[in-house]
């Protein structure tokens, strides 16, 4: 789960890492006032949950309340990345200007299977692309998840960037604030891009950016309360709510497999064979006439669908079962659009012939189904 | 021959008397897997039915294994209690922890392996389907019916998909020396090279099969283990070519990240490597078929 730029800069405030004041203004009104109570010198900022917003021109300076009313003017309702701007963050300027621009994050290396803080003097900039070209300008330290970051790991990152010796003590309080930040709130990502020294001689967060491990959403109340719910295509949202695993995609080829990687494993042949998925559909076990109907429901509330290609394996839940359930669920959702399935495993040759009799298109093999699936889109031509 | 589990293995299994650890309990049993201990806090003293035998419940992982010499864990319990069950099992002091859990969080992963690799306690998973000998024992979910006693060792991320594979393989006549699924989290226990030392050095292993996916770089790193330190032959395939970047397929580390974790690196690597990547699952059992010389 991402969060907004404004909710994780505050979170990272409560773990004390400076931030500016700021407030988040869903009107123009708000955002008035919001500049005047700052003194008027600001900066207004679309929030959405993608990068490049400054080059969309969803963030824009203002001197005076009039001229943040007009940058909000400007933001709110804009379409950046095919995400509407429903709400402005207005923080107030960095004290003094901006002298210097750094990278920080916390994040996980999967590889070396601990959290690792990542930094760079060259901030502000995107950060996949500094890896890319200047990887010599990133520095990467791994933390001790028993330990926490240690006083001479922040010195060594303070170093390596070059960073002013009379900021080291400040600079280790952030990198240790933002990792405890990681850590109280289960994020798979604490990013601060950038990291500022003000022309004051203070570091500053003037950006920030996180996202939340979904697998620890049971012990975090506060972080579920602060879902935007309004990003997430409809069918994903309800997907999430009956416990499927649902990704919409491009194509017109409706897919639903029991297991993630059968479930990706669908999509590539589909796409071998000249097709395009409609979506990326997990059912989990079992197959269940109830369980098969939402899902379907999902599916077919794309209206590009012109085709449902279902492939089920049936291992402890037998075949037959599983054909059983696919026509109780079809019975449930009515509907014009073909079906292919393809049923694998124990008592596949049972279930096939089931949805035989019942008279629907079935395939022994993935390759099969996936032929039969496309010829079914260009019919539907 | 085999690896990891055999008939001499016994199982304790965490979470016995819940719904789905009942069901599965009862599944291996009926396989043959010799259950001789659960465990649920609470219910010590009940005794679990199934396949016409008893299997004791306790209250810990430590009585159970006290009393009946349990040397194998396995974990099916909900996310929240999982990896305190972990750490119990390594307390216990089994050989092997397999914790079929799905959904526990990356950074309690992080502390908990971190805690095994101290203790040199083998763990396979979580979110996995298990492993499965076939004719000797099964612990997790692969289901019996579809495996059969071969030359072929089977590691894999995935779980369906890989029933595919073995079953495709059966009906080609072809048997497993053991199935291994290492599951599809970012931070798990045995992965991909470590499963490969244990089939190079099992010698009825003649040929291996690994399935990947997408995120991570375990396929990288066991590409380049086995251009080094595998002289059997190794068959591939890899899961999720048209995952869009940034967004998890299900599985939590099937997930494309910037530039890394694609199925195009992972094929490159391993077909760099010296090792055939079927482009559709359908043709992996006839690969192998046709490199046995069958």
């Amino acid at each position: 789960m991402n969060l907004h730029e404004y909710q994780a800069k505050r979170l990272f405030a409560e773990h004390g890492v400076p931030i500016p004041n700021g407030e988040v203004a869903r009107s123009e009104e708000e955002a008035r006032q919001i500049a005047a109570d700052l003194g008027g010198h600001v900066v207004v900022k679309a929030q959405v949950h993608t990068g490049g917003r400054g080059k969309a021109g969803g963030v824009k300076l203002a001197h005076s309340p009039e001229e943040a009313a007009a940058a909000a003017h400007q933001i709110l309702g804009m379409d950046i990345k095919g995400l509407t701007v429903h709400q402005v963050l207005v923080d107030e300027l960095a004290p003094g200007g901006i002298d210097q621009e750094i990278y920080l994050a916390v994040l996980i290396d999967r590889a070396k299977r601990r959290p690792m803080i990542m930094a760079s003097a060259a901030g502000g900039m995107d950060i996949e692309q500094v890896a890319e070209e200047t990887p010599e300008k990133i520095i990467k330290v791994h933390v001790d998840p028993f330990l926490g970051v240690k006083g001479y790991q922040s010195n060594y990152i303070a170093g390596k960037m070059g960073l002013p010796r009379e900021l080291w003590r400040d600079f280790h309080k952030i990198t240790s604030s933002l990792y405890s930040c990681f850590k109280a709130n289960d994020a798979s990502l604490t990013e601060i891009n950038p990291l500022v020294i003000t022309g004051e001689g203070k570091l500053m967060a003037v950006d920030g950016k996180m996202s939340i491990d979904d697998n620890s959403l049971f012990r975090l109340p506060a972080i579920v309360e602060m879902r935007d719910t309004s990003e997430e295509p409809e069918a994903e949202q309800k997907a999430r709510e009956a416990g499927i695993n649902f990704i919409k995609l491009d194509g017109n080829i409706g897919c639903m497999v029991n297991g993630a990687g059968l479930a990706m494993t669908t999509m590539d042949v589909t796409k071998l064979f000249g097709g395009a998925p409609a979506n990326f559909l997990d059912i989990g076990g079992g197959a269940k006439a109830e369980q098969v109907a939402t899902a379907l429901r999902l599916i077919l509330s794309d209206e590009n669908v012109e085709a449902v290609l279902i492939n089920i394996f049936g291992g402890i839940t037998r075949g037959d079962e599983v054909a059983k359930g696919i026509i109780a669920a079809l019975e449930q959702v009515k509907t014009d659009i073909p079906f292919v399935v393809r049923l694998a495993g124990t008592n596949a040759a049972e279930g096939m012939a089931i949805l035989a009799d019942a008279e629907m298109e079935t395939a022994v093999t993935l390759s099969d189904a996936a032929q039969k699936a496309v010829a079914l889109t260009k019919e539907a031509k | 021959m085999s690896i990891l589990i055999d008939k001499n293995t016994r199982l304790v299994v965490s979470g016995i008397t819940g719904r789905e650890g009942s069901f599965h309990t009862a599944q291996m049993m009926e396989y043959g897997t010799n259950v001789v201990a659960g465990v649920t806090p609470g219910k010590g003293g009940q005794v679990f039915e199934a396949d016409g035998q008893e299997v004791p419940v306790f209250d810990t992982i430590a009585e159970a294994v006290d009393e009946t010499g349990a040397n194998t864990s396995m974990i099916i319990v909900p996310a929240r209690f999982a990896v305190d069950a972990i750490y119990e099992a390594a307390d216990a002091g089994v050989d092997l922890i397999v914790c079929l859990t799905e959904y526990i969080p990356v950074m309690d992963m992080i502390g908990a392996r971190a805690y095994l690799d101290a203790k040199g306690i083998r763990l396979l998973g979580p979110n996995c389907p298990g492993l499965l000998t076939p004719g000797q024992s099964k612990v997790g979910f692969i289901p019996g019916s579809i495996a059969m006693p071969g030359p072929v060792g089977v590691v894999s991320k995935s779980g369906t998909l890989t029933y595919e594979v073995i079953d495709a393989l059966t009906r080609l006549g072809i048997g497993q020396t053991t199935c291994v699924g290492i599951g599809g989290d970012p931070i798990n226990g045995t992965d991909f090279i470590d499963v490969l030392k244990l089939f190079e050095a099992d010698p009825d292993t003649k040929h291996i099969v690994m399935i990947g996916e997408i995120g991570g770089n375990l396929e990288e790193q066991a590409a380049a283990f086995i251009k080094e330190h595998v002289s059997k032959p190794v068959t591939s395939f890899i899961a999720g070519r048209t995952a869009p970047p940034g967004r998890r397929m299900g599985h939590a580390g099937a997930i494309i990240e910037g530039k890394s974790g694609t199925a195009e690196g992972k094929i490159a690597a391993l077909r760099d490597a010296g090792i055939p990547v079927a482009d559709n699952p359908d043709d992996i059992a006839r690969i192998v078929a046709e490199r046995m010389g069958m």
